[in-house]
Protein backbone atom coordinates (compact mmCIF):
# COMPACT_ATOMS: atom_id res chain seq x y z
CA UNK A 1 0.00 0.00 0.00
CA UNK A 2 1.34 3.46 -0.88
CA UNK A 3 1.83 5.90 1.98
CA UNK A 4 0.82 8.55 -0.50
CA UNK A 5 -3.13 8.78 -1.43
CA UNK A 6 -5.17 11.56 -3.35
CA UNK A 7 -5.23 13.67 -0.32
CA UNK A 8 -1.53 13.92 0.46
CA UNK A 9 0.50 16.94 0.09
CA UNK A 10 3.92 17.00 -0.34
CA UNK A 11 6.48 19.30 0.50
CA UNK A 12 10.14 18.46 -0.59
CA UNK A 13 13.48 19.71 0.79
CA UNK A 14 15.80 18.01 -1.39
CA UNK A 15 20.17 18.68 -0.79
CA UNK A 16 22.48 19.28 -3.79
CA UNK A 17 24.88 16.49 -2.05
CA UNK A 18 22.07 14.27 -0.82
CA UNK A 19 19.18 13.84 -3.11
CA UNK A 20 18.09 17.09 -5.19
CA UNK A 21 14.41 18.10 -4.77
CA UNK A 22 13.80 17.36 -8.71
CA UNK A 23 14.93 14.02 -8.07
CA UNK A 24 12.84 13.12 -4.96
CA UNK A 25 9.55 14.82 -7.58
CA UNK A 26 10.22 12.66 -10.06
CA UNK A 27 9.29 9.75 -7.44
CA UNK A 28 6.52 11.43 -6.26
CA UNK A 29 4.58 11.71 -9.81
CA UNK A 30 3.99 7.88 -9.53
CA UNK A 31 1.93 8.31 -6.76
CA UNK A 32 -1.59 9.95 -6.48
CA UNK A 33 0.05 12.68 -4.12
CA UNK A 34 0.11 16.42 -5.07
CA UNK A 35 3.72 17.96 -4.44
CA UNK A 36 3.17 21.99 -3.39
CA UNK A 37 6.67 22.86 -2.68
CA UNK A 38 9.69 21.24 -3.90
CA UNK A 39 13.08 23.23 -3.42
CA UNK A 40 16.89 22.16 -2.86
CA UNK A 41 19.08 23.09 -0.41
CA UNK A 42 22.54 23.76 -0.40
CA UNK A 43 24.17 23.63 3.07
CA UNK A 44 27.45 24.62 2.13
CA UNK B 1 47.28 20.13 -29.40
CA UNK B 2 49.31 18.99 -26.08
CA UNK B 3 48.14 18.61 -22.45
CA UNK B 4 49.16 21.46 -19.73
CA UNK B 5 50.19 20.60 -16.66
CA UNK B 6 49.55 21.94 -12.87
CA UNK B 7 52.67 23.88 -12.39
CA UNK B 8 51.91 24.78 -8.85
CA UNK B 9 49.08 25.85 -6.63
CA UNK B 10 48.62 28.15 -3.41
CA UNK B 11 45.75 28.25 -0.57
CA UNK B 12 45.61 31.04 1.75
CA UNK B 13 43.11 31.56 4.81
CA UNK B 14 41.92 34.69 6.87
CA UNK B 15 40.88 34.32 10.14
CA UNK B 16 38.13 37.33 10.31
CA UNK B 17 35.99 36.82 13.31
CA UNK B 18 34.72 40.47 13.18
CA UNK B 19 33.67 40.19 10.14
CA UNK B 20 31.56 36.61 11.26
CA UNK B 21 29.89 38.99 13.35
CA UNK B 22 28.95 42.01 10.95
CA UNK B 23 29.59 40.86 7.68
CA UNK B 24 28.06 37.10 7.72
CA UNK B 25 24.66 36.79 6.75
CA UNK B 26 23.39 34.95 8.86
CA UNK B 27 24.48 36.91 11.69
CA UNK B 28 22.71 40.10 9.84
CA UNK B 29 19.89 38.21 8.69
CA UNK B 30 19.33 37.66 13.02
CA UNK B 31 20.36 41.01 13.86
CA UNK B 32 16.97 42.11 11.18
CA UNK B 33 14.63 39.41 12.27
CA UNK B 34 15.97 38.99 16.15
CA UNK B 35 18.07 41.76 16.96
CA UNK B 36 17.41 40.69 21.07
CA UNK B 37 18.75 36.94 20.44
CA UNK B 38 20.75 34.18 22.13
CA UNK B 39 22.22 33.90 19.78
CA UNK B 40 23.49 37.19 19.04
CA UNK B 41 24.44 38.01 22.25
CA UNK B 42 26.53 35.33 23.14
CA UNK B 43 28.41 35.10 19.70
CA UNK B 44 31.21 36.67 21.08
CA UNK B 45 31.52 34.42 23.19
CA UNK B 46 31.97 31.80 20.51
CA UNK B 47 34.77 33.11 18.23
CA UNK B 48 38.16 31.71 17.93
CA UNK B 49 40.82 33.65 18.74
CA UNK B 50 43.76 33.64 16.10
CA UNK B 51 45.26 31.04 17.62
CA UNK B 52 42.86 28.62 17.71
CA UNK B 53 42.29 29.19 14.51
CA UNK B 54 45.97 28.60 13.50
CA UNK B 55 45.89 25.61 16.07
CA UNK B 56 43.18 24.10 14.27
CA UNK B 57 43.77 20.84 12.40
CA UNK B 58 42.04 21.44 8.81
CA UNK B 59 43.03 25.21 8.57
CA UNK B 60 46.43 23.53 9.23
CA UNK B 61 46.34 21.26 6.43
CA UNK B 62 44.90 23.71 4.01
CA UNK B 63 47.73 25.58 4.20
CA UNK B 64 49.60 22.57 3.72
CA UNK B 65 51.64 22.47 7.35
CA UNK B 66 49.71 18.86 7.69
CA UNK B 67 48.44 16.52 4.62
CA UNK B 68 45.29 14.48 4.06
CA UNK B 69 46.78 11.47 5.42
CA UNK B 70 47.89 13.66 8.90
CA UNK B 71 44.14 14.67 9.01
CA UNK B 72 42.70 11.11 8.13
CA UNK B 73 44.84 9.73 11.07
CA UNK B 74 43.18 11.48 14.05
CA UNK B 75 39.73 10.79 14.26
CA UNK B 76 36.86 13.30 13.73
CA UNK B 77 36.11 15.75 15.24
CA UNK B 78 38.65 17.89 15.05
CA UNK B 79 37.82 20.93 16.97
CA UNK B 80 39.15 19.54 20.84
CA UNK B 81 42.42 18.61 18.80
CA UNK B 82 44.87 21.75 18.47
CA UNK B 83 47.93 21.20 16.62
CA UNK B 84 51.25 21.74 19.08
CA UNK B 85 53.52 23.87 17.09
CA UNK B 86 51.49 24.98 15.05
CA UNK B 87 52.75 28.39 12.46
CA UNK B 88 51.11 30.97 10.56
CA UNK B 89 52.80 30.43 7.67
CA UNK B 90 52.78 26.73 5.32
CA UNK B 91 53.88 25.03 2.27
CA UNK B 92 51.00 26.53 0.24
CA UNK B 93 50.64 29.92 1.66
CA UNK B 94 49.62 31.55 5.19
CA UNK B 95 46.83 32.47 7.59
CA UNK B 96 46.52 36.08 7.74
CA UNK B 97 45.07 37.83 11.02
CA UNK B 98 42.35 39.87 10.51
CA UNK B 99 44.35 43.52 11.25
CA UNK B 100 46.75 42.81 8.44
CA UNK B 101 43.78 42.14 6.12
CA UNK B 102 41.99 44.85 6.57
CA UNK B 103 45.23 46.83 5.99
CA UNK B 104 45.22 44.80 2.78
CA UNK B 105 42.19 45.64 1.63
CA UNK B 106 43.03 49.13 2.03
CA UNK B 107 45.86 48.79 -0.03
CA UNK B 108 44.19 47.01 -2.86
CA UNK B 109 42.28 49.86 -2.88
CA UNK B 110 42.49 51.93 -5.82
CA UNK B 111 38.88 54.46 -5.32
CA UNK B 112 39.86 55.35 -1.76
CA UNK B 113 36.83 53.65 -0.45
CA UNK B 114 38.74 52.25 2.48
CA UNK B 115 39.49 54.67 5.33
CA UNK B 116 41.31 53.56 8.39
CA UNK B 117 42.09 55.23 11.44
CA UNK B 118 45.73 57.21 11.75
CA UNK B 119 46.34 55.04 14.73
CA UNK B 120 45.15 51.42 13.21
CA UNK B 121 46.98 52.55 9.67
CA UNK B 122 50.67 53.01 11.99
CA UNK B 123 49.84 49.78 13.69
CA UNK B 124 49.45 47.55 10.35
CA UNK B 125 51.76 49.36 8.80
CA UNK B 126 54.39 48.01 11.01
CA UNK B 127 52.69 44.66 10.42
CA UNK B 128 52.87 44.79 6.95
CA UNK B 129 56.23 45.99 6.57
CA UNK B 130 57.39 42.40 7.83
CA UNK B 131 55.62 40.83 5.29
CA UNK B 132 57.51 38.85 3.20
CA UNK B 133 55.51 39.32 0.22
CA UNK B 134 54.33 42.56 0.63
CA UNK B 135 56.49 45.08 -0.81
CA UNK B 136 57.37 49.09 -0.06
CA UNK B 137 55.30 49.73 -2.77
CA UNK B 138 52.16 48.31 -1.74
CA UNK B 139 52.72 49.30 2.31
CA UNK B 140 53.39 52.74 1.38
CA UNK B 141 49.64 52.56 0.27
CA UNK B 142 48.33 52.75 3.48
CA UNK B 143 49.10 56.17 3.68
CA UNK B 144 49.10 58.07 6.92
CA UNK B 145 45.49 57.01 7.81
CA UNK B 146 42.11 59.34 8.46
CA UNK B 147 40.54 61.12 11.45
CA UNK B 148 37.84 59.31 13.65
CA UNK B 149 35.71 62.25 13.50
CA UNK B 150 35.80 61.49 9.78
CA UNK B 151 35.18 57.78 9.58
CA UNK B 152 32.68 58.06 12.05
CA UNK B 153 30.98 60.82 9.87
CA UNK B 154 31.08 58.40 6.80
CA UNK B 155 29.55 56.00 8.71
CA UNK B 156 26.52 57.59 10.58
CA UNK B 157 25.59 59.76 7.72
CA UNK B 158 27.05 58.42 4.17
CA UNK B 159 26.15 54.73 4.71
CA UNK B 160 29.74 53.69 5.03
CA UNK B 161 30.16 49.70 6.08
CA UNK B 162 32.00 49.95 9.28
CA UNK B 163 35.59 47.93 9.76
CA UNK B 164 35.71 46.04 13.28
CA UNK B 165 38.98 44.52 14.82
CA UNK B 166 38.88 43.06 18.34
CA UNK B 167 35.09 44.85 18.30
CA UNK B 168 36.46 48.29 17.55
CA UNK B 169 35.65 50.50 14.50
CA UNK B 170 38.79 50.97 13.10
CA UNK B 171 37.68 52.35 9.74
CA UNK B 172 35.14 51.75 7.14
CA UNK B 173 34.43 51.16 3.39
CA UNK B 174 32.69 54.19 1.39
CA UNK B 175 30.12 53.40 -0.97
CA UNK B 176 30.95 54.24 -4.31
CA UNK B 177 28.24 55.83 -6.04
CA UNK B 178 25.40 57.80 -3.87
CA UNK B 179 22.40 55.81 -5.07
CA UNK B 180 23.36 53.00 -7.31
CA UNK B 181 22.90 49.53 -4.97
CA UNK B 182 25.80 47.88 -6.69
CA UNK B 183 27.88 50.20 -5.57
CA UNK B 184 27.14 50.72 -2.20
CA UNK B 185 29.53 50.08 0.71
CA UNK B 186 28.20 46.63 1.13
CA UNK B 187 29.15 45.35 -2.46
CA UNK B 188 31.99 47.23 -2.38
CA UNK B 189 33.24 45.78 0.91
CA UNK B 190 32.71 42.39 0.08
CA UNK B 191 34.55 42.67 -3.27
CA UNK B 192 37.25 44.28 -1.53
CA UNK B 193 37.25 41.44 0.10
CA UNK B 194 37.46 38.77 -2.11
CA UNK B 195 39.87 40.88 -4.17
CA UNK B 196 42.16 41.65 -1.39
CA UNK B 197 42.53 37.57 -0.51
CA UNK B 198 42.60 37.14 -4.09
CA UNK B 199 45.90 39.12 -4.22
CA UNK B 200 47.10 37.00 -1.34
CA UNK B 201 46.84 33.81 -2.95
CA UNK B 202 48.04 35.17 -6.56
CA UNK B 203 51.69 36.53 -4.51
CA UNK B 204 51.79 33.41 -2.33
CA UNK B 205 51.87 30.88 -5.79
CA UNK B 206 54.34 33.61 -7.14
CA UNK B 207 56.42 33.23 -4.61
CA UNK B 208 56.13 29.28 -4.08
CA UNK B 209 56.56 28.44 -8.08
CA UNK B 210 59.16 30.99 -8.60
CA UNK B 211 57.63 31.87 -11.60
CA UNK B 212 58.44 35.56 -13.20
CA UNK B 213 55.09 37.31 -12.78
CA UNK B 214 55.69 38.45 -16.51
CA UNK B 215 55.60 35.21 -18.16
CA UNK B 216 51.84 34.52 -16.74
CA UNK B 217 49.69 35.73 -19.90
CA UNK B 218 46.43 35.48 -18.52
CA UNK B 219 44.40 35.10 -15.18
CA UNK B 220 40.89 33.12 -15.05
CA UNK B 221 38.83 34.77 -11.35
CA UNK B 222 36.61 32.12 -10.53
CA UNK B 223 35.16 33.60 -6.86
CA UNK B 224 31.26 33.44 -6.56
CA UNK B 225 31.11 37.88 -6.15
CA UNK B 226 30.01 40.25 -8.74
CA UNK B 227 32.06 43.51 -9.37
CA UNK B 228 29.88 45.95 -11.79
CA UNK B 229 27.67 49.21 -11.92
CA UNK B 230 23.86 49.71 -11.99
CA UNK B 231 24.16 49.04 -16.03
CA UNK B 232 26.30 46.04 -15.52
CA UNK B 233 25.91 44.09 -12.16
CA UNK B 234 28.50 41.61 -12.96
CA UNK B 235 30.64 43.70 -15.25
CA UNK B 236 33.86 41.75 -14.21
CA UNK B 237 36.82 41.72 -14.37
CA UNK B 238 38.20 40.23 -10.98
CA UNK B 239 41.05 38.72 -12.78
CA UNK B 240 42.47 41.57 -14.17
CA UNK B 241 42.23 43.92 -11.20
CA UNK B 242 44.05 40.97 -9.19
CA UNK B 243 46.65 40.61 -11.70
CA UNK B 244 47.62 44.65 -11.54
CA UNK B 245 47.96 43.92 -7.78
CA UNK B 246 49.82 40.82 -8.11
CA UNK B 247 52.38 42.21 -10.60
CA UNK B 248 51.50 40.31 -13.53
CA UNK B 249 51.92 43.08 -16.12
CA UNK B 250 52.03 41.20 -19.08
CA UNK B 251 48.42 39.34 -18.19
CA UNK B 252 44.69 40.07 -19.11
CA UNK B 253 42.00 37.99 -18.27
CA UNK B 254 38.65 37.53 -17.28
CA UNK B 255 36.34 36.14 -14.19
CA UNK B 256 34.22 32.66 -14.46
CA UNK B 257 31.51 31.98 -12.23
CA UNK B 258 29.36 28.81 -12.01
CA UNK B 259 28.74 28.75 -8.21
CA UNK B 260 30.93 26.61 -6.34
CA UNK B 261 32.09 24.75 -9.51
CA UNK B 262 33.94 27.61 -10.78
CA UNK B 263 37.20 26.57 -9.98
CA UNK B 264 36.91 23.22 -12.09
CA UNK B 265 35.67 24.82 -14.89
CA UNK B 266 38.49 27.25 -14.83
CA UNK B 267 40.74 24.22 -14.26
CA UNK B 268 39.35 23.11 -17.64
CA UNK B 269 39.27 26.16 -19.51
CA UNK B 270 43.09 27.14 -18.38
CA UNK B 271 44.17 23.52 -19.67
CA UNK B 272 42.85 24.11 -22.84
CA UNK B 273 43.97 27.68 -23.05
CA UNK B 274 47.42 26.44 -22.71
CA UNK B 275 46.47 22.89 -24.32
CA UNK B 276 45.67 24.79 -27.66
CA UNK B 277 48.79 27.12 -27.40
CA UNK B 278 46.67 30.42 -26.84
CA UNK B 279 48.98 30.87 -23.64
CA UNK B 280 51.92 29.42 -22.20
CA UNK B 281 50.75 30.18 -18.58
CA UNK B 282 47.04 30.66 -17.05
CA UNK B 283 46.74 31.89 -13.66
CA UNK B 284 43.30 30.47 -12.07
CA UNK B 285 42.29 32.50 -8.97
CA UNK B 286 40.56 33.46 -5.83
CA UNK B 287 39.25 34.89 -3.14
CA UNK B 288 36.69 34.07 -0.66
CA UNK B 289 33.87 35.09 0.90
CA UNK B 290 32.33 37.22 4.02
CA UNK B 291 28.41 36.19 3.61
CA UNK B 292 29.46 32.65 3.97
CA UNK B 293 31.39 33.54 7.19
CA UNK B 294 29.36 32.02 10.65
CA UNK B 295 26.73 30.04 8.03
CA UNK B 296 26.22 27.79 10.49
CA UNK B 297 26.96 28.99 13.32
CA UNK B 298 23.85 28.78 14.84
CA UNK B 299 23.83 25.38 15.10
CA UNK B 300 27.38 25.18 16.08
CA UNK B 301 26.81 27.58 19.28
CA UNK B 302 23.90 25.93 20.09
CA UNK B 303 26.27 22.39 20.28
CA UNK B 304 28.69 24.37 22.62
CA UNK B 305 31.13 24.26 19.75
CA UNK B 306 32.99 27.76 18.52
CA UNK B 307 31.85 29.23 15.57
CA UNK B 308 34.22 27.24 13.03
CA UNK B 309 33.25 29.24 10.00
CA UNK B 310 35.53 32.13 10.87
CA UNK B 311 38.02 32.11 8.01
CA UNK B 312 37.82 33.88 4.46
CA UNK B 313 39.40 31.45 2.18
CA UNK B 314 41.74 31.93 -1.31
CA UNK B 315 43.69 30.03 -3.80
CA UNK B 316 45.43 30.15 -6.99
CA UNK B 317 46.59 27.50 -9.26
CA UNK B 318 49.49 28.13 -11.91
CA UNK B 319 48.44 25.53 -15.40
CA UNK B 320 51.43 25.56 -17.81
CA UNK B 321 52.92 24.35 -21.15
CA UNK B 322 53.92 20.48 -20.66
CA UNK B 323 57.28 20.50 -19.11
CA UNK B 324 58.06 17.22 -18.69
CA UNK B 325 57.55 16.40 -15.33
CA UNK B 326 54.05 18.03 -13.21
CA UNK B 327 50.98 16.58 -13.19
CA UNK B 328 48.75 16.64 -16.62
CA UNK B 329 45.83 17.70 -17.43
CA UNK B 330 43.69 15.79 -19.56
CA UNK B 331 41.64 17.71 -21.43
CA UNK B 332 40.27 14.62 -23.08
CA UNK B 333 38.99 13.23 -19.83
CA UNK B 334 36.49 16.26 -18.98
CA UNK B 335 32.90 15.11 -17.39
CA UNK B 336 30.05 17.45 -17.40
CA UNK B 337 26.39 17.26 -15.86
CA UNK B 338 24.29 18.60 -19.02
CA UNK B 339 20.86 20.39 -19.25
CA UNK B 340 19.42 16.23 -19.89
CA UNK B 341 22.02 15.22 -17.36
CA UNK B 342 18.61 14.99 -14.42
CA UNK B 343 19.24 15.30 -10.73
CA UNK B 344 19.00 11.54 -10.04
CA UNK B 345 22.74 11.28 -7.81
CA UNK B 346 22.92 8.26 -10.06
CA UNK B 347 22.82 10.32 -13.16
CA UNK B 348 24.68 13.06 -11.47
CA UNK B 349 27.62 10.85 -10.67
CA UNK B 350 27.35 9.06 -14.27
CA UNK B 351 28.04 12.09 -15.65
CA UNK B 352 30.47 13.54 -14.14
CA UNK B 353 32.58 10.66 -13.03
CA UNK B 354 32.30 7.56 -15.47
CA UNK B 355 31.24 9.27 -18.46
CA UNK B 356 35.24 11.15 -19.18
CA UNK B 357 36.38 7.33 -17.53
CA UNK B 358 34.39 5.56 -19.99
CA UNK B 359 36.22 8.15 -22.84
CA UNK B 360 39.67 7.35 -21.74
CA UNK B 361 38.63 3.19 -21.47
CA UNK B 362 39.15 3.35 -17.36
CA UNK B 363 37.40 1.99 -13.94
CA UNK B 364 36.06 3.22 -11.24
CA UNK B 365 39.04 2.26 -9.21
CA UNK B 366 41.66 3.14 -11.93
CA UNK B 367 41.42 6.86 -10.42
CA UNK B 368 43.36 6.52 -7.10
CA UNK B 369 41.96 9.94 -5.19
CA UNK B 370 38.88 11.87 -6.08
CA UNK B 371 38.61 15.47 -4.65
CA UNK B 372 35.13 16.36 -4.52
CA UNK B 373 33.44 18.66 -2.49
CA UNK B 374 36.27 18.51 0.62
CA UNK B 375 34.41 20.58 2.91
CA UNK B 376 35.27 19.71 6.61
CA UNK B 377 32.96 17.87 8.28
CA UNK B 378 33.52 19.66 11.89
CA UNK B 379 31.45 22.19 10.57
CA UNK B 380 28.71 20.74 8.67
CA UNK B 381 28.40 17.83 10.62
CA UNK B 382 27.01 19.73 13.86
CA UNK B 383 24.17 21.58 11.27
CA UNK B 384 23.04 17.89 9.94
CA UNK B 385 24.83 18.54 6.99
CA UNK B 386 26.55 14.84 7.30
CA UNK B 387 29.84 14.76 5.93
CA UNK B 388 29.63 15.99 2.18
CA UNK B 389 32.71 14.51 1.03
CA UNK B 390 32.14 10.94 2.50
CA UNK B 391 28.70 11.22 1.02
CA UNK B 392 29.90 12.03 -2.37
CA UNK B 393 32.29 8.74 -1.92
CA UNK B 394 29.39 6.68 -1.37
CA UNK B 395 27.92 7.48 -4.61
CA UNK B 396 30.58 7.33 -6.27
CA UNK B 397 31.66 3.57 -4.74
CA UNK B 398 27.79 2.76 -5.29
CA UNK B 399 27.90 3.48 -9.02
CA UNK B 400 31.24 1.22 -9.17
CA UNK B 401 28.90 -1.40 -7.47
CA UNK B 402 26.77 -1.05 -10.21
CA UNK B 403 28.82 -1.19 -13.17
CA UNK B 404 30.78 -4.38 -11.43
CA UNK B 405 33.67 -2.80 -10.83
CA UNK B 406 33.95 -3.09 -7.17
CA UNK B 407 31.56 -5.29 -4.36
CA UNK B 408 29.02 -4.08 -2.30
CA UNK B 409 31.37 -5.33 0.48
CA UNK B 410 34.51 -2.96 -0.68
CA UNK B 411 32.35 0.55 -0.61
CA UNK B 412 34.13 1.01 2.92
CA UNK B 413 37.52 -0.10 1.41
CA UNK B 414 36.93 1.91 -1.55
CA UNK B 415 36.16 5.15 0.74
CA UNK B 416 39.21 4.67 2.61
CA UNK B 417 41.62 4.46 -0.13
CA UNK B 418 40.37 6.26 -3.12
CA UNK B 419 38.42 9.12 -0.51
CA UNK B 420 39.84 11.84 1.87
CA UNK B 421 38.24 13.64 4.77
CA UNK B 422 37.36 17.15 4.10
CA UNK B 423 39.49 20.07 5.40
CA UNK B 424 38.51 23.02 3.45
CA UNK B 425 36.19 25.80 5.03
CA UNK B 426 32.66 25.97 3.78
CA UNK B 427 33.46 29.21 1.61
CA UNK B 428 31.50 27.82 -1.42
CA UNK B 429 33.60 27.85 -4.68
CA UNK B 430 36.91 27.26 -2.07
CA UNK B 431 36.20 23.69 -1.06
CA UNK B 432 34.53 22.25 -4.37
CA UNK B 433 37.36 19.84 -6.07
CA UNK B 434 40.35 22.87 -5.65
CA UNK B 435 41.92 22.24 -2.26
CA UNK B 436 43.34 18.53 -3.12
CA UNK B 437 45.34 20.13 -6.12
CA UNK B 438 48.47 21.60 -4.71
CA UNK B 439 49.31 17.87 -2.48
CA UNK B 440 48.12 16.12 -6.14
CA UNK B 441 51.16 17.48 -7.44
CA UNK B 442 53.26 16.40 -4.92
CA UNK B 443 51.35 12.94 -4.89
CA UNK B 444 51.59 12.56 -8.31
CA UNK B 445 55.30 13.43 -8.88
CA UNK B 446 56.15 11.15 -6.27
CA UNK B 447 54.05 8.18 -8.08
CA UNK B 448 51.70 7.86 -4.74
CA UNK B 449 49.12 8.99 -6.81
CA UNK B 450 48.84 8.32 -10.93
CA UNK B 451 45.06 9.80 -11.14
CA UNK B 452 43.45 12.03 -9.42
CA UNK B 453 39.80 13.29 -10.40
CA UNK B 454 38.80 16.87 -9.63
CA UNK B 455 35.06 17.58 -9.46
CA UNK B 456 33.70 20.67 -8.65
CA UNK B 457 29.84 20.86 -8.39
CA UNK B 458 27.75 24.22 -8.35
CA UNK B 459 24.24 25.50 -6.80
CA UNK B 460 23.07 27.26 -9.68
CA UNK B 461 19.40 26.80 -8.09
CA UNK B 462 20.42 29.19 -5.69
CA UNK B 463 20.80 32.31 -8.21
CA UNK B 464 16.80 31.43 -9.56
CA UNK B 465 17.86 31.39 -12.71
CA UNK B 466 17.11 27.57 -13.26
CA UNK B 467 16.37 24.94 -11.38
CA UNK B 468 19.30 23.06 -12.42
CA UNK B 469 22.15 21.92 -11.00
CA UNK B 470 25.81 21.79 -12.12
CA UNK B 471 29.28 20.13 -11.99
CA UNK B 472 32.45 19.39 -14.28
CA UNK B 473 35.34 17.11 -13.57
CA UNK B 474 38.70 16.60 -15.08
CA UNK B 475 41.60 13.97 -14.72
CA UNK B 476 44.92 14.62 -13.79
CA UNK B 477 47.66 12.16 -14.08
CA UNK B 478 51.64 11.66 -13.93
CA UNK B 479 53.70 12.82 -16.74
CA UNK B 480 55.34 10.39 -18.64
CA UNK B 481 58.02 13.01 -19.79
CA UNK B 482 56.83 13.31 -23.56
CA UNK B 483 56.23 16.89 -24.31
CA UNK B 484 54.14 16.79 -27.33
CA UNK B 485 51.23 14.42 -28.12
CA UNK B 486 49.91 13.61 -31.61
CA UNK B 487 51.25 17.21 -32.72
CA UNK B 488 52.71 15.78 -35.77
CA UNK B 489 56.39 15.03 -36.15
CA UNK B 490 59.48 18.22 -36.37
CA UNK B 491 62.23 18.04 -38.88
CA UNK B 492 64.32 17.26 -36.03
CA UNK B 493 62.89 14.26 -35.36
CA UNK B 494 63.10 13.63 -39.01
CA UNK B 495 66.65 14.13 -39.23
CA UNK B 496 67.19 11.99 -36.04
CA UNK B 497 65.30 9.05 -37.54
CA UNK B 498 67.06 9.32 -40.77
CA UNK B 499 70.41 9.27 -39.18
CA UNK B 500 69.30 6.11 -36.94
CA UNK B 501 68.02 4.32 -40.24
CA UNK B 502 71.23 5.31 -41.94
CA UNK B 503 73.30 3.81 -38.90
CA UNK B 504 71.25 0.90 -38.91
CA UNK B 505 71.91 0.02 -42.47
CA UNK B 506 75.68 0.60 -42.01
CA UNK B 507 75.39 -1.61 -39.34
CA UNK B 508 73.63 -4.17 -41.16
CA UNK B 509 76.00 -3.97 -44.14
CA UNK B 510 79.56 -4.23 -41.53
CA UNK B 511 78.13 -7.21 -40.57
CA UNK B 512 77.85 -8.81 -44.11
Amino acid sequence: MSIFDENSKVIIIGDRDGIPGPAIEECIKTTPAEVVFSATECFV
Amino acid sequence: MSNAVIKGASYILVHAPDMVVHNGTTQTTEKILNSNSEYLKNLRNSLRTYEQAVNYLPNQVYIGNKTPEDLKAIPQPWVDKPVEGATRNGKFGEIMPEDEFIGLMKIVDVFDLVKLSKEFTKIIKTKLSNHPLISDELVSRLKDGEEFNDINKLISEQDAEPLYFDNNIVGCVKRAHDIDQNLSAHVIFENLVSKASAVLAALHLIDKTKINPDDIEYVIECSEEACGDMNQRGGGNFAKAIAEFAGLNNASGSDIRGFCAAPTHALISAASLVGANTFKNVLIVSGGSTAKLGMNGKDHVKKGLPILEDVVGGFAVLVSENDGESPILRNDLVGRHTVGTGSSPQAVITSLVTAPLDRGNLKITDIDKYSVEMQNPDITKPAGAGDVPNANYKMIAALGVKRGELERTQINEFIEKHGMEGWAPTQGHIPSGVPYVGFAIDDIKSGKVKKAMIIGKGSLFLGRMTNLFDGVSIVIENNDGRKEESKGISEEEIRSFVAEAMRDFAAHLLEE
